[in-house]
């Protein structure tokens, strides 16, 4: 397929992704917000740091309250990663491959940026906080399930499904380190409150359950970096990344003739060979081990593009 | 619904003669809007509406800001032509566009019809759309114009007259396709029981031509379409053809010439490209050749299609026949090279380059249409019976500063169609754009894109101006006793 096709479709489906988990962490800080249990400014400030827009923060809307964060997070035309224009820019790329995707994806993408722009353009905003992110996240996951029900899975799908699993591992990443922002808030009981709002941000608390029971930081980390089959773990998403992977490239686990199957394919190596307990107690701890994680997911994305997307040289 | 009300105000109307009877092919759908409850037609108006949006059919406007879409309004009541009436529409337009095609043929060869005398010399040496660079070649199988869009309009009188021929980059045939689609999700009941010639097939006849003038030596010949990109304001069309034929939507950018072949970049390296359908104009094909700041062309690319390793449709230089003081000459075309008369008249056209046709335009300004030869969409038309004074000097001034570039012709009073405004129906001006294939023969695809001017009043149908679409029917009569008791047991 061509480059630059695969290109837009893969940085379509990042940013449709990264619109939902956007919209599921807020709303998993609505809640804790609801809770009264800490301190709402320090909350709300872990949320952005989390999501590594601290300074286009700081410097358009200063101290963070839930309006603010909320208006940046969903609305905010200067903040890239902001709801409204994730939409915008997956609504483009759509349109740029309109040829290659099914009408029924185009409707569902259509639909959603026609919802989020009717939403940005209303004014009184604060009622329907919820109701907006819910319907951010299902419109997202109806996207999902649209693609994988009207579209052949051939090449133009496994780029797809690969942009969605990178951008899924890299933000799972950042809603486990929401610790390191919001400091330890181990006092009565209340690590429990703050780890299981960090599975519902990834939306792993009914699965978690099913496996450990109760929550502690341990097991949550565990099953939100290593477990295999929820499809919200970091390592889930490497392991279906690299298949998709390997489907467009016809290469083999174990070995790769491309940047970025080398790359990949390390990483989810990592993985498969890796025990929570050494992660928790390495140098710098969970922080520092997410800290290289996402640095190494990044260069796994840079080499997805150096393989397929960067235009070859012409005559 | 009560359409004893409904006023045709001496125009022709499309569905309905002077005495408010259906004209034939419309007396079915005559009866099912007449059968229609309070609120009904505003309803079902809306439902379509919703329908378009959500299917994301727009256009880009030119002059407002980058990347303006719009939808593009569509009326639910369908515009209907009786298929015995169809059939010579149809006779008129193949022969139209064969003659087309001799005569470019012709130009850039040896010009029989210029030495003949029966088109001026000036007037093609004068013609910003003659492609030098095109001299000496033959297109693959000898088909330049693949795809026409032909305006027609119908008159007072009547008579359906040929308005433009549209040889380049013509568009709107998604939007036939989108209206029916429409149509039938909104308003399945009208086509109960009728006979409507289909238009879906349209992208496979589309295909099988594009493959058909692949170069020779091409033995599963790739097929592109080549688009400027999305804030071309017929981006969507672009998009929906590549897909309906199920080939790629490229850009100049995706495309690359190594040792004249053309190939695309792909995420395996580079892909030999046969045919090129092209929403480029000849301008901006290949920088190399044409204009140089081109950025949406493919640098080699006229090298690549004079070698013959790949073929570019409509072929560049087919432009000269769309020119529009050339248009006033095609009946004399048709008949010197196909010995016939028109089956379809033009309007009446005054050349202004003609010095004595110049004359009666200039005073007879007010009176009439001005065009400039060289532009489509409507751009640059002047309507003399209603431009202020001021207007019509500032036209004079430019017709005689370039009398070359213009030609004027009489108003058509446009025929009409009921058009939903608010809960009732008024009518409103319409032409016509049929869609005509040049492969293996000729083919026309059955009605084509209804246009209609949705201001009250208003002549202009042009979608950057204000129009609108509606659906077109071709109806076929009951073909035989059985089948008419069948086709009215609904009704």
């Amino acid at each position: 397929m061509l480059s630059r096709v695969a290109d837009s479709i893969y940085w379509m489906n990042r940013q449709i992704e990264r619109a939902e988990n956007v919209a599921r962490a807020t709303e998993t800080t609505l809640d804790l917000a609801l809770e009264g249990t800490v301190d709402p400014g320090r909350l709300w400030n872990a949320l952005i740091c989390a999501f590594g827009d601290q300074a286009g923060f700081a410097a358009r809307h200063g101290a963070a309250d839930q309006s603010r964060v909320f208006e940046f997070l969903a609305f905010d035309a200067g903040n890239p990663n902001s709801i409204d224009r994730c939409l915008q820019a997956a609504r483009e790329n759509a349109r740029t491959i309109r040829d290659l995707i099914s009408s029924a994806m185009w409707e569902e993408i259509n639909k959603c940026y026609l919802m989020v722009r009717a939403a940005a353009e209303a004014h009184d905003r604060r009622g329907n906080q919820r109701e907006f992110l819910d319907e951010v996240k299902r419109a997202s996951q109806l996207i999902t399930g649209v693609t994988d029900a009207t579209m052949s899975h051939g090449e133009a799908w496994h780029f797809a499904r690969m942009g969605r699993l990178v951008e899924r591992a890299d933000k799972t990443s950042r809603v486990l380190d929401v610790e390191h922002f919001f400091g330890p808030v181990a006092v009565d009981g209340r690590d429990a409150v703050q780890w299981s709002a960090v599975l519902e941000s990834a939306s792993a608390l009914e699965m978690y359950r099913k496996q450990y029971g109760a929550v502690s930081r341990r097991n949550v980390a565990e099953f939100l970096v290593l477990d295999r089959h929820f499809p919200r773990a970091m390592h889930f998403c490497l392991i279906k990344g690299e298949e998709s992977l390997l489907a467009v490239t016809g290469g083999t686990k174990g070995s790769y003739s491309t940047p970025a199957e080398q790359r990949l394919g390390r990483l989810r190596a990592e993985l498969d060979y890796a025990h929570i307990d050494e992660i928790l107690a390495g140098d710098g701890g969970l922080h520092d081990w997410i800290d290289g994680f996402q640095t190494d997911l990044n260069a796994t994305s840079d080499a997805i593009h150096a393989t397929f997307f960067a235009t070859p040289p012409g005559g | 619904m009560d359409l004893r009300a409904y006023r045709t105000d001496g125009f022709w109307d499309e569905l309905f003669d002077e005495d408010l009877r259906a004209r034939p092919g419309a007396e079915q759908l005559v009866r099912r809007l007449a059968g229609f409850s309070h609120g009904e037609l505003a309803a079902r108006q809306r439902a379509a509406d919703k329908a378009l949006l959500t299917m994301g059919i727009t256009f880009n406007v030119y002059g407002h800001e980058a990347g303006t879409e719009k939808i593009w309004p569509f009326d639910i009541v369908p515009r209907v032509i009786d298929a015995v009436e169809w059939e010579r529409i149809e006779r008129g337009l193949k022969q139209r566009i064969h003659a087309l095609n001799c005569f470019v043929d012709d130009l850039y060869h040896r010009r029989r019809i210029l030495h003949d005398r029966v088109v001026p010399e000036w007037l093609i040496d004068s013609a910003k759309s003659f492609r030098g660079p095109c001299a000496g070649l033959t297109p693959p199988r000898g088909v330049w114009c693949h795809i026409t869009g032909t305006d027609l309009v119908r008159g007072g009188d009547g008579v359906m007259y040929v308005l433009e021929d549209n040889l380049r980059t013509p568009s709107g045939v998604s939007y036939v396709l989108e209206n029916r689609e429409v149509m039938k999700r909104t308003f399945p009941q009208l086509f109960e029981g009728q006979r409507i010639s289909p238009v879906e097939d349209y992208p496979e006849k589309l295909l099988a031509m594009l493959e058909y003038v692949a170069p020779s030596q091409a033995r599963d010949p790739t097929v592109v379409v080549l688009t400027p990109g999305i804030y071309n304001s017929a981006y969507f069309e672009h998009s929906f053809l590549a897909r309906q034929m199920g080939v790629e939507l490229v850009q100049g950018s995706d495309l690359v010439v190594v040792d004249r072949v053309v190939h695309m970049r792909t995420t395996r390296g580079l892909e030999r490209v046969d045919v090129i359908y092209r929403r480029i104009d000849d301008d901006f094909l290949d920088p190399r050749v044409f204009r140089p700041d081109s950025l949406v062309g493919v640098p080699g690319l006229m090298e690549a299609y004079r070698a013959g390793n790949v073929a570019l449709v409509n072929a560049p230089g087919t432009g000269i026949a769309d020119d529009k003081a050339v248009y006033a000459y095609v009946p004399k075309i048709i008949r010197y090279y196909l010995g016939e008369d028109a089956i379809l008249p033009n309007v009446p056209t005054w050349v202004c380059g003609e010095e004595a046709q110049c004359a009666h335009v200039v005073e007879h300004l007010a009176e009439m249409v001005v065009k400039p030869a060289n532009e489509s969409g409507g751009y640059g038309l002047v309507i003399g019976p209603r431009a202020s004074a001021a207007e019509l000097a500032e036209c004079r001034a430019r017709i005689l500063a370039n009398p070359r570039n213009f030609v004027a012709q009489p108003m058509v009073a446009l025929s009409r169609v009921p058009t939903v405004v608010g809960d009732t129906l008024e009518g409103r001006h319409v032409d016509l754009r049929p869609f005509i294939l040049y492969g293996e023969e000729i083919f026309v695809l059955p009605g084509g894109l209804t246009r209609v001017a949705l201001v009250k009043g208003s002549l202009v149908v042009n979608s950057s101006q204000g129009g609108g679409s509606k659906d077109t029917w071709v109806v076929h009569g009951p073909a035989s006793p059985a089948e008419a008791s069948s086709t009215t047991g609904g009704g």
